[in-house]
């Protein structure tokens, strides 16, 4: 590794560019400003704190600080899934569909790239298995809050031509099926789309590190692409199970539309 | 099934009710009241579309032993307004080449609606066709949320004669709901008043 550390200077420069965004937003009235700071605050404490967990986990390889990590992960993207909903479903069950679909498709897609594809003694090294889970737990995240967000959305507007043809004697799976369709593409788009630029148009953020880490570009590469299966996968399989457990949710066993578990409106 | 009843028993849903009631085979009932009054929401919860309580039971049917879009299917509900989610207005049949001309013909239209936008539909036009979509159905009873409010005078009196007749015929029992004590007079003798408190009033047979 033969990377060249950032000073806080560096980081500084590259903050001041937010300050100018800020500015902008200020002058223009787009209040964004304060979303922005906190946004940029967050990002900084948040990954000087994981930074500081990693040094510490990668110094102490065992499996418990690994499940813990990747419990409160799981935790936090089960949160943030719920906070990006416009109408979220009430209560626990809520968090509970976005959480346990991600957990079911990132967890075991993880699992098995670390087990059987890399194959590391032991296969939860955390320097593969950290970053792994992160990128697959980010993208997840994204596909099963945009799909949730556009399925309680368009279920709520339009509830009247799902309840005109449950009227007419279709079963509530009939009544949801191009919703359900739509809402499940809308929560894959981002990563096919960016499977179908990658190398073209961008450079994915793990090859850009691995390059400037001193990696040989093929190797670089080849995980990417890895990696890139990896969040297809998960990503999909995340939002179709979250997909399905919304439609669940919010049909009774009677085939009734019920759009009394949704929250009212809030902002995300 | 011949010549089915129409018995709620104590139905009851979002702090409404008991209501209990029978309409009998091939009989038209007319519901007045005040907008607001619950008549629709009567309608929604015999349909099965709201959680409820209490007994419904067509003919031999029960509500609660059938799936619920089998129930939907066999007692038609008519909602105020209609909706239409695909393209042509044959998307929305099962099988538009076995609709009855003569039911098209009875609201005015024929055979060349099957390739229609329905974003270029009127209201009217709208209303026509969910008649003749609920018929084409075959239920077994019909529950009407004011069929004929967006329709002009000569429709109205097209759609009132179609319906009827498919309630004589099929021997069907029919819950209409209007606003117009004309139209009421016209299609029933025996009335439901859903007063502003939502009790359900027998008001009975009506001199027409």
């Amino acid at each position: 590794m033969n990377v060249k550390p950032l000073s806080p200077v560096d980081l500084a420069l590259a903050a001041s560019l937010l300050v100018l965004l800020g500015l902008f937003s200020w002058r223009l009235q787009l209040g964004l400003g304060k979303q922005l700071a906190i946004a940029a605050a967050r990002t900084t404490v948040q990954l000087l704190l994981i930074g500081q967990i990693l040094r510490l986990l990668f110094a102490h390889v065992h499996i418990g600080y690994m499940l813990l990590i990747s419990m409160v992960m799981l935790a936090a993207a089960g949160r943030e899934v719920v906070e990006r909903q416009q109408r979220s479903i009430k209560g626990f069950h809520g968090w509970l569909i976005g959480t346990g679909s991600m957990f079911l498709s990132s967890f075991t897609v993880t699992f098995l790239a670390l087990f059987v594809i890399i194959g590391n003694v032991p296969w939860y090294t955390p320097q593969y298995a950290i970053p792994l889970l992160g990128m697959l737990l980010g993208n997840t995240m994204s596909g099963v809050a945009l799909g949730m967000d556009r399925m309680t959305e368009t279920l709520w507007q339009q509830r009247q031509i799902i309840e005109q043809r449950l009227l007419l004697g279709q079963t509530a799976g009939q009544a949801v099926r191009e919703i359900r369709r739509q809402s499940i593409r809308a929560g894959m788009m981002p990563i096919i789309n960016s499977m179908a630029t990658a190398g073209l148009v961008s450079l994915p953020g793990m090859m850009t590190g691995q390059i400037l880490g001193g990696s040989s570009p093929l190797d670089a590469v080849h995980y990417q692409i890895l990696i890139m299966f990896l969040i297809c996968a998960g990503t999909g399989l995340g939002t179709i199970a979250a997909i399905l457990g919304v439609e669940r949710k919010l049909f009774d066993a009677r085939h009734r539309l019920r759009l009394d578990v949704l929250s009212s409106v809030h902002d995300s | 099934m011949l010549m089915p009843t129409l018995a709620i028993n104590n139905l009851r849903f979002q702090n409404r009710g008991p209501y209990s009631f029978r309409i009998e085979a091939g009989e038209c009932v007319g519901l007045q009241g005040d907008s607001g009054a619950g008549k629709s929401l009567l309608l929604r919860a015999i349909a099965d579309l709201d959680p409820r309580t209490g007994l419904m039971q067509l003919g031999d049917i029960n509500a609660d032993a059938v799936a619920a879009p089998v129930w939907r299917r066999t007692v038609g509900l008519l909602p105020a307004e209609s909706g239409w989610w695909l393209e042509s207005v044959g998307d929305h049949f099962a099988d538009f080449d076995a609709v009855d001309d003569g039911m098209l013909a009875a609201v005015g239209l024929d055979r060349s609606v099957q390739n229609w936008q329905i974003s270029r539909l009127s209201t009217g036009e709208k209303q026509r066709l969910a008649i003749v979509r609920l018929l084409h159905n075959q239920p077994h009873c019909l529950l009407l949320d004011e069929p004929t409010a967006s329709l002009d005078q000569g429709a109205v009196t097209r759609v009132e004669e179609l319906l009827l007749a498919y309630c004589k015929m099929q021997g069907a029992p029919m819950l209409w709901v209007s606003h117009d004590p004309a139209q009421l007079a016209r299609i029933s003798a025996h009335r439901f008043l859903m007063a502003t408190d939502g009790r359900l009033v027998d008001i009975g047979e009506v001199a027409r």
